[in-house]
């Protein structure tokens, strides 16, 4: 009777300074430094979404954005949607990295980005063209 | 030998209770994904903006 209670208050004290760890069970994403990922996100979406109904920026299957048609896109507008795309990508990387690092799992990384490409590719609206295992398609 | 029934399966479980959370939590994932989404194309405003209106409406009832 005495080794069962033993035992029984062992596996306790186990279950009881693991289950912290067990039960986290939502990803941590309100650090400063995803948030200030999301700001700037979030200031630059107005600009690019003219982009994204024109057609000229599509969703990659990277979880980036993508010139897809440049032609759509007067010649003197080219260079500056081209910056426009460049820092919305090292944005999005920088946020799949800081997801992957806040959570102590930097190397969930890549499957991080590979739900937010199916997330993003989910949510655009219709008209937006979005690239699956086989091209570039308009939702 | 009683002990042997307890401590067995203990044994197998708890490890299992710790592995399973190395592997990739992709509900987690998709829901913090989810969020950060509607915060970025702000989605969720589209949405609230209608429903709060809607709400007040009750209030405007013709009287019996």
């Amino acid at each position: 009777m005495k080794t069962i209670i033993i035992v029984f208050s062992l596996m306790m004290s186990m279950w009881l300074s693991l289950s912290p760890a067990h039960a986290a069970a939502d990803l941590e994403i309100n650090t400063p430094a995803i948030s200030a990922i999301k700001n700037s996100m979030q200031a630059r979406h107005a600009q690019l979404a003219p982009f994204y109904s024109s057609g000229a920026v599509g969703f990659s299957r990277d979880g980036l954005v993508a010139v897809r048609d440049a032609a759509a896109v007067p010649l003197a507008q080219r260079q500056a949607l081209n910056s426009l795309v460049a820092a919305e990508n090292k944005d999005r990387n920088a946020l799949y990295a800081e997801i992957a690092n806040g959570n102590q799992h930097p190397e969930w990384e890549p499957e991080i980005r590979a739900t937010f490409a199916k997330r993003w590719a989910d949510k655009a609206q219709g008209g937006w063209w979005v690239q699956d295992g086989s091209g570039w398609v308009k939702k | 030998m009683k002990l042997v029934y307890w401590a067995l399966p203990a044994a197998l479980l708890l490890p299992a209770c710790v592995t399973i959370n190395i592997y990739f939590p992709a509900a987690a994932a998709e829901k913090a994904a989810d969020r950060i989404i509607d915060d970025v194309w702000q989605l969720q405003d589209k949405k609230a903006a209608p429903t709060a209106p809607a709400g007040e409406t009750p209030a405007v009832q013709p009287a019996p």
